[in-house]
């Protein structure tokens, strides 16, 4: 049980730093971005290139890739969704471009990258045994750690910086916080900056575990897609516990139905659908988005 | 457009692909383009469904989930109780068409990016079910399918046995083309009849819709499962060509591929996924040749399409015609 606990919170707290950027772009600018999951998989590959190739401190190799998806966001913003949503009179038009975004960034990952799977050597050694209720490795921990912590930057970003107060103001109502004079484009390109930094931190935090591959891209932001559904669209506390509810349920899953094969994901979907008949804005977002 | 002129036009393309396309290849040897104008018609028939759920102003992303249900259906029919392939065809898209009523019931009070949300993980979920369900075989798959059989009516046979043509490619071409244009006849009339301009009140308010009166969660449900129809039909009649079907015969790409297809070619256009789905399949493959570039220049291009022409490519004509004026 504690186990079962454990790998919960570790899972839920990266879900929710995924989750945390997706509704961010959406919160800000209305756009569901498909190519979440491809800066996730661009974040883990800058990581592996500083760490295992060019011999930078994992910290540092960290820190850069964050920073690399910051500037990556930023000018996908700047000059693929700021055009698009002026122009266009459709909100689909984004998605689409969302779309052909995520395509695109396929393609550099296989240019620069290649296909194949790629891991770093471990962090930290060791396994941490708690009287054979709770073993988790150490590096777990730690990245487990860091995931928690940044959440809880963000949150304190988001709260009381200036920055993120005219997002939060951007967010309930567009037009009030241009009257106030919040200049639109710079913190819808901030807000996209920072979701794409998020997305590669994870990245980079999970390339010491799990590895990185190209074709984690789609899977990543599908499920990204679930815990914005459960928590609700464009809220920042929805994404958090959209996260840690999926981190459990698949935690939960994964031992109660070992022994029947590949179908978590099928009884959480199928309880998405019962709880969305029921409540179609998820559990802390704003009816109808 | 009158309907001397419509007469015209659907002559006009009867020609075409009936009597061009057939000599030029035959002209040419490229055999192979029969299979993939099949996959065009067939693959434009899915996404004239997509693009119906477009139509009341639901984003769907969950055709591929559809397609493999209406796959499986067939394939299970024909191999495990006998059934012939042409009744399974019926068969398969009413079944989608089921399914989508008891999914459609609760998801389509879910709007925008919602909505598009729900049904890309729906087809995330058709890949795990086929994989976790006995009957259709997990990941082995469903192989070495019959080729379809005769379709007799009343001792005259309509339909020959596939496995006796000299030509399959030809008769599945045929067959897929023959109904990618009576799907597309059925949405023409179906977009222009009061039904259609009922769906097109949804797609613009549906708050004001239903306070005058327009029943909004049957007209959803009507227009979801005539999209899974569609859906299942082109999915059933994939697993007929190809013999087989696996859990990834239709994975989330598919399912992404039928919304840019209906937005290439324009949502605001009835014929819009016909051309969205020649354009796409035939760019990629033509892109084939930069071998490593492909998916590059393909995503450029995809961007540069919808920087450029984010009302889709039939909005070129259009915007000639309003010149006109």
């Amino acid at each position: 049980m504690e186990q079962i606990i454990a790998n919960g919170l570790y899972l839920g707290a990266q879900y929710a730093l995924i989750a945390l950027g997706l509704t961010l772009i959406f919160a800000l600018m209305n756009v569901l971005n498909f190519a979440h999951g491809q800066l996730y998989v661009l974040g883990g590959f800058v990581t592996y290139t500083l760490y295992a190739k060019a011999g930078f401190p994992y910290p540092i190799a960290l820190l850069m890739a964050g920073l690399t998806l910051a500037l990556v966001g930023g000018l996908l913003e700047k000059y693929l969704f700021r055009p698009v949503i002026k122009k266009s009179h459709r909100e689909e038009s984004t998605m689409l471009l969302a779309a052909g975004v995520a395509f695109f960034l396929d393609a550099i990952i296989l240019l620069l990258f290649g296909e194949k799977q790629r891991g770093v050597p471990k962090i930290i050694e060791g396994v941490f045994n708690w009287d054979f209720r709770i073993i988790m490795p150490y590096d777990r921990i730690v990245i487990g750690c860091v995931a928690i912590c940044s959440v809880a930057l963000f949150i304190g970003y988001m709260q009381y910086s200036k920055t993120g107060r005219a997002m939060r103001a951007l967010a309930q109502d567009k037009i009030a916080a241009q009257l106030m004079g919040v200049d639109v484009d710079r913190y819808q390109m901030i807000g996209f900056a920072l979701a794409a930094m998020l997305a590669g931190l994870v990245g980079g935090l999970l390339v010491s575990i799990t590895g990185i591959n190209l074709g984690m891209g789609g899977p990543t932001s599908i499920k990204a897609f679930l815990m914005v559904m459960i928590g609700g669209a464009g809220v920042v506390s929805g994404a958090i516990a959209g996260g840690f509810i999926l981190g459990m349920m698949e935690s939960i899953g994964l031992s109660v139905f070992s022994s029947y094969g590949d179908v978590t994901y099928l009884m959480i979907f199928a309880s998405l659908m019962v709880f969305l008949a029921i409540r179609p804005q998820g559990l802390m977002g704003k009816p109808w988005g | 457009m009158g309907v001397n002129m419509r007469f015209v036009w659907l002559v006009v393309f009867g020609l075409i692909v009936f009597g061009l396309i057939p000599l030029l290849i035959e002209a040419t040897g490229r055999w192979d383009l029969y299979y993939t104008l099949t996959s065009v018609a067939l693959l434009s028939i899915a996404s004239a469904g997509v693009w119906l759920t477009f139509y009341i102003g639901r984003i769907n992303i969950g055709q591929g989930a559809f397609a493999l249900c209406g796959g499986y259906v067939s394939a299970i029919l024909v191999t495990q109780y006998g059934v012939s392939f042409w009744l399974t065809l019926p068969l398969a898209g009413l079944f989608c068409a089921l399914v989508a009523v008891m999914i459609g019931w609760p998801i389509l009070r879910l709007r925008g990016v919602y909505f598009a949300m729900v049904t890309l993980v729906l087809t995330e979920v058709a890949r795990l079910t086929a994989l976790a369900l006995p009957i259709t075989q997990g990941a082995k798959g469903i192989s070495s399918i019959p080729l379809p059989g005769p379709l007799q009516l009343g001792g005259v046979t309509l339909i020959p046995d596939f496995s006796t043509l000299t030509n399959v490619k030809a008769g599945f071409y045929v067959l897929a083309v023959v109904l990618m244009i009576l799907t597309f006849a059925g949405m023409h009339r179906l977009v222009n009849s009061r039904l259609g301009h009922l769906c097109r009140s949804l797609q613009q308010n549906e708050e004001l819709a239903s306070s005058i009166g327009v029943n909004i969660a049957s007209l959803r449900l009507i227009a979801f499962s005539i999209s899974s129809f569609l859906g299942g039909l082109s999915g059933a009649i994939f697993v007929g060509i190809s013999q087989s079907i696996y859990p990834a015969s239709f994975p989330v790409k598919d399912s992404v591929d039928f919304m840019l297809n209906c937005f290439l070619g324009g949502l605001g256009f009835v014929f819009g996924p016909m051309l969205g789905t020649l354009v796409n399949y035939f760019g990629w493959d033509l892109l084939f040749e930069t071998g490593k570039y492909q998916l590059l220049i393909y995503s450029v291009l995809l961007i540069a399409l919808i920087l450029v022409l984010p009302n889709g490519l039939l909005s070129l004509f259009q915007r000639k015609k309003s010149e006109d004026h």
